[in-house]
C-alpha cells in the first residue's frame, strides 16, 4: 500500500498552485463582493485547459487521471469556492455526457466544452423540489421527433452565463436529462443575488417555456435521466466538493497560521496561547484526514471500482463538515478582524456552509452513509453463519 | 465464463446492497430495495467484473431489472 503523488501529479500541482495564487486568490473577494465572476477569469480557466480537464485527450480535453484533477479542484477550491462551483457543474454536463451521451453529442459537445466555447451548467433542482430530487416537476413532452420541455429550475449555479444546460425532466412521469441550449426559443435566466456563499457562482433561475429541442438532445433513455444520468454528474460533483472543501480549509488554515503569529494579545501571540494551538491541531488533524478520503475516492474512481460512488460521498461528507467547522474557527481566531471584509475568512465562513448543502446535503449522506454501514454488518454476520453451517 | 458464475458474482455483488435474499425474478427496482446511488454502482459493477461497457444504448430497464436479467445482459455482452 502506497499513498503518494506520482512526480507527474506533483508536479502539476505545483502548476495548478502557482495558476491559483497568482490568477484567483488575490481577486476573489473582490469577485464575492460583485457578485460576478469577469469572463476573463473564465477565459484564463478555458486558455490553461482547466475546463477541459476531465475530457480525454480525443475530445481535446485533457484527460486527467482523477488524482490529478482532485488536486485541481482542491486549489481551485483554495483561491474560491465560486469559481470551484463552476469547474463543479461544468464537469458534471462533460460527466453526464462523457458517460451517457450518443456518439453524435460526444463529437458535437465535448470538444466545445474542453475549450469554454461552451459553458455547462446543471439544472436539476428547483423551487418546490430539492433533496427528494427524481421527482421534479418539470415536464418534457415528445412530439414531432422533439421534446417539449416546461417548467422551472432554481439555484443554478453559473446559470447566468452558462450557453449548455443539463435538465432533468418528467416525460411521461419517467425522469429524463435533455441537452438544452440558452438559444432555445422560451429558454430565459434570471440572476440570483444576495446568497449567503457562493456570491460570485452566478447563480440563476432558469425558466423553460415551451422550450422545444430536438429529439438528438435526450441524454441517455427517458426513464433514465435520474438514477443513471444525473447520478454520474452527482458522483462527480461529490468528488468536485471534497476536494474543493480540503482547499477552502487549507486556505482558512493558511490564513490563521499567519494572523496567529503576527497579532498580540496578553503579551504574546495568538499562537502561544493554548486554546488557539487547540483549534489549529484539530484543523491540521481533520484537513489531513479529509484528504486521505479524497485520496481513497481517487484511488478507486481510477480503478473504476463501484465502491468509489460511497466513499466518494463519505468523502464529501466528511470534508464539507469539516471545512464548516474549520471556517467557523478561522472567523473565530481572527476576533473581529474575520467579520470584517478586510480578511477573506469570513467570504470562507459563509462559503464553507453551502459545501454541506449542495450535491447531496449533509443529511442526505447521512442517511445512506448509515443505511449502508447496517447492510455491512447484517452481510458480515450473514457470512459468519454460513461459514459457521459449514 | 459460465451462466452460474455470472449469476454467482453478481448475487455476491447485489448482497452488498440488499439485506434480503433476492429472487432471482424479483423486481430489483421497483421493489424500493435500493437507493439512489445503486443504479451507477450496478453500471461500475458489471463494466469492472466483467470487462464491459455499458453504452447509451444499453440503458434498457429490460437489461437491469431483476437479477436474471443483469445475467443475460452480461452475457450478451461479453
Ligand atoms: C450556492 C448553491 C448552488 C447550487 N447550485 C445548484 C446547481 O447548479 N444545480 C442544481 O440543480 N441545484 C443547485 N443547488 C441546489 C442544491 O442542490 C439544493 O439546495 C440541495 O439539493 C438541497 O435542496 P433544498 O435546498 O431544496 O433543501 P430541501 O430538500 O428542502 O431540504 C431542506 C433541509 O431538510 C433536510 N432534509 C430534506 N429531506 C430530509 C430527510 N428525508 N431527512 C432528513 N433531513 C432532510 C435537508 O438536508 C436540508 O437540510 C445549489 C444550491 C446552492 C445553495
Amino acid at each position: 500500500m502506497e499513498i503518494e503523488l506520482t512526480p507527474q501529479q506533483v508536479q502539476e500541482q505545483d502548476i495548478f498552485r502557482a495558476f491559483v495564487s497568482e490568477e484567483i486568490a488575490p481577486y476573489a473577494d473582490q469577485y464575492d463582493q460583485d457578485e460576478c465572476t469577469p469572463d476573463e477569469v473564465i477565459k484564463k480557466l478555458a486558455e490553461i485547459g482547466y475546463l477541459g480537464a476531465i475530457i480525454p485527450k480525443e475530445h481535446g480535453g485533457q484527460g486527467m487521471d482523477a488524482i490529478t484533477f482532485g488536486l485541481l479542484c482542491e486549489e481551485i477550491g483554495r483561491g474560491s469556492a465560486s469559481l470551484l462551483s463552476l469547474l463543479t457543474v461544468h464537469g458534471m454536463v462533460c460527466q453526464a455526457i462523457l458517460k451517457w451521451g450518443s456518439a453524435s453529442q460526444k463529437a458535437s459537445w465535448l470538444p466545445k466544452l474542453a475549450t469554454g466555447e461552451a459553458i455547462g451548467a446543471f439544472g436539476l433542482t428547483e423551487p418546490n423540489i430539492g433533496s427528494d430530487a427524481k421527482n421534479v416537476e418539470s415536464t418534457a413532452l415528445y412530439s414531432n421527433n422533439s421534446y417539449v420541455l416546461t417548467g422551472e429550475k432554481k439555484w443554478i449555479s453559473f446559470g447566468q452565463l452558462a450557453n449548455l444546460f443539463l435538465i432533468i425532466a418528467q416525460c411521461d412521469g419517467k425522469p429524463s436529462a435533455f441537452l438544452v441550449e440558452r438559444n432555445t426559443p422560451g429558454f430565459s435566466t434570471a440572476p440570483i443575488t444576495g446568497l449567503l456563499g457562493f456570491r460570485s457562482a452566478m447563480l440563476a433561475k432558469v425558466h423553460l417555456n415551451k422550450c422545444q429541442v430536438p429529439e438528438e438532445n435526450l441524454v441517455g433513455k427517458v426513464g433514465f435521466g435520474f438514477s443513471h444520468v444525473a447520478g454520474a454528474a452527482l458522483d462527480h460533483g461529490r468528488y468536485c466538493v471534497g476536494w474543493g472543501c480540503l482547499g477552502l480549509a487549507q486556505a482558512c488554515l493558511n490564513a490563521c497560521l499567519s494572523y496567529t503569529s503576527e497579532r498580540k494579545q496578553f503579551g504574546s501571540f495568538l499562537k502561544g496561547h493554548q486554546l488557539i494551538q487547540q483549534m489549529i491541531a484539530e484543523m491540521i488533524t481533520n484537513i489531513k484526514a479529509a484528504r486521505l478520503l479524497c485520496y481513497h475516492a481517487g484511488y478507486l474512481k481510477d480503478k473504476g471500482d463501484p465502491s468509489l460512488i460511497m466513499e466518494t460521498s463519505i468523502a464529501k461528507y466528511f470534508a464539507s463538515r469539516m471545512v464548516s467547522k474549520v471556517a467557523d474557527d478561522a472567523v473565530q481566531i481572527h476576533g473581529a478582524n474575520g467579520c470584517s471584509s478586510d480578511y477573506p475568512v469570513q467570504r470562507y465562513l459563509r462559503d464553507a456552509k453551502i459545501m454541506e448543502i449542495i450535491e447531496g446535503s449533509t443529511q442526505m449522506q447521512q442517511i445512506i452513509i448509515a443505511k449502508s454501514g447496517y447492510h455491512s454488518f447484517a452481510l458480515e454476520k450473514r457470512k459468519a453463519r454460513q461459514k459457521e453451517k459449514t | 465464463m459460465t451462466t452460474d458464475e455470472i449469476l454467482e458474482k453478481t448475487k455476491s455483488f447485489l448482497a452488498q446492497f440488499i439485506n434480503v435474499n433476492v429472487a432471482d425474478d424479483e423486481e430489483l427496482f421497483a421493489s424500493g430495495l435500493v437507493n439512489s446511488l445503486f443504479a451507477m454502482q450496478l453500471v461500475l459493477f458489471i463494466e469492472k467484473e466483467f470487462s464491459i461497457k455499458v453504452e447509451n444504448e444499453d440503458l434498457d430497464y429490460d437489461n437491469f431489472r431483476t437479477l436474471n436479467a443483469i445475467v443475460g445482459f452480461i452475457e450478451k455482452k461479453i
